[in-house]
């Protein structure tokens, strides 16, 4: 089945993980700017950093037929610097325009702190400003409820944001009911050690349909796998979960919310419509 | 949507195994506070905060996983911006 990974940090990823991608059916993906693994020093370090997500990474990914999309920010983690993070957002327009561009994102809380709302803030100015769909993240672990919600409140507060436009990522049982009730796009993220299972993926999928609904790997610098998708595909396959629900979520949900970007120019592999409209 | 058997008989020895692990670590610590050892305050929270989320795989309903997440979270409280003065 052909999927679509909206969150994939393939910065990450060697060349081979792209290559098995590929042969298991990814022909599109989104990869949200995020944390490095390092704290950057400086506004250049974020520059060559943006200059990877809008060029080198979608040579690397057209090598074996996958269409690569990025989205730009400075992350939750290192928002907690903000002079740098201002510096950073000033920064970001300068490659929001590039083709592969579809909005302003992984933003979000990591800590709930008071720099990172700052920081998130003025992100959702930027958004508002270059007309940018948004990507959220949430927090993980314990901080992740009350995270969700500090960031919900945020959002609804501001009556320029439209739910429509907004993906909230890393959703688990205990907050996708208010990212769907609020009127948002929700991502499960699968990850084999915090977040969700392709199990308990499918279990909420069984209980809260596939509308606004995605599912992603993450695939970062953590112990993550890159093939994740595939193993829902598979486990929605041993549950015989109707093909269409399935791809609805993998595939034609993404096309979906992606299509709200101007930048968004995806070419269907087999000739398909572009989304399941 | 499987019937309940069937997810039952399919899953049956992948929790038994998970309910050994959880046992068989309860078993390790209670080994190590026999030994003389008793657990600081911030471990003895997370102690109970275990024995309450068995009770809550113990209770019915189909929202354990929900309840559990959220036991083992930060309370959201509403006037988070007052608090932080934003």
């Amino acid at each position: 089945m052909d999927y679509i990974d909206p969150h994939i940090h393939m910065v990450s990823r060697t060349t081979d993980d792209y290559a098995t991608l590929a042969r298991m059916g990814c022909v599109g993906m989104s990869e949200p700017a995020f944390w490095a693994g390092f704290d950057r020093r400086s506004v250049d370090g974020f520059r060559d950093y943006f200059h990877q997500l809008t060029d080198v990474e979608p040579k690397r990914a057209a090598q074996f037929g996958i269409q690569h999309f990025t989205w730009l920010c400075i992350n939750a983690k290192e928002a907690e610097n903000v002079s740098l993070s201002r510096d950073v957002i000033a920064m970001i327009p300068e490659f929001i325009e590039c083709p592969n561009v579809l909005g302003i994102g992984e933003i979000g809380l990591n800590k709930n702190t008071k720099n990172e709302a700052t920081v998130f803030l003025e992100h959702l100015e930027l958004a508002i400003k270059y007309d940018q769909q948004i990507l959220i993240h949430t927090p993980h672990l314990a901080d992740k409820y009350q995270g969700t919600r500090m960031i919900l409140d945020m959002l609804c507060d501001d009556s320029r944001i439209d739910p429509s436009r907004v993906l909230v990522d890393h959703v688990e049982e205990h907050t996708i009911a208010e990212v769907l009730d609020r009127g948002f796009w929700a991502g499960m993220t699968l990850y084999p050690v915090t977040k969700c299972t392709p199990d308990r993926a499918a279990d909420m999928i069984e209980t809260y349909g596939s509308e606004r609904l995605l599912a992603n790997s993450a695939g970062d610098w953590g112990p993550s796998k890159p093939t994740a998708i595939p193993d829902l595909i598979f486990e929605m396959r041993r549950r015989e979960s109707d093909e269409s629900l399935t791809r609805k979520v993998v595939y034609e949900n993404p096309i979906k919310f992606f299509s709200q970007s101007k930048n968004f120019s995806f070419k269907p592999r087999d000739g398909a419509p572009k989304s399941g409209d | 949507m499987r019937a309940a058997s069937q997810i039952l008989t399919e899953s049956f020895l992948e929790v038994r195994a998970k309910l050994l692990e959880v046992a068989a670590t309860l078993d390790r610590i209670d080994r190590s506070g026999e030994a003389g050892e008793s657990l600081p305050p911030e471990a003895q929270e997370q102690r109970e905060q275990i024995d309450a989320a068995i009770e809550i795989v113990l209770s019915q309903g189909a929202d354990r996983a929900e309840r559990l997440q959220k036991l083992f979270s930060r309370q959201y409280e509403s006037d988070w911006r007052q608090q932080m003065d934003l």
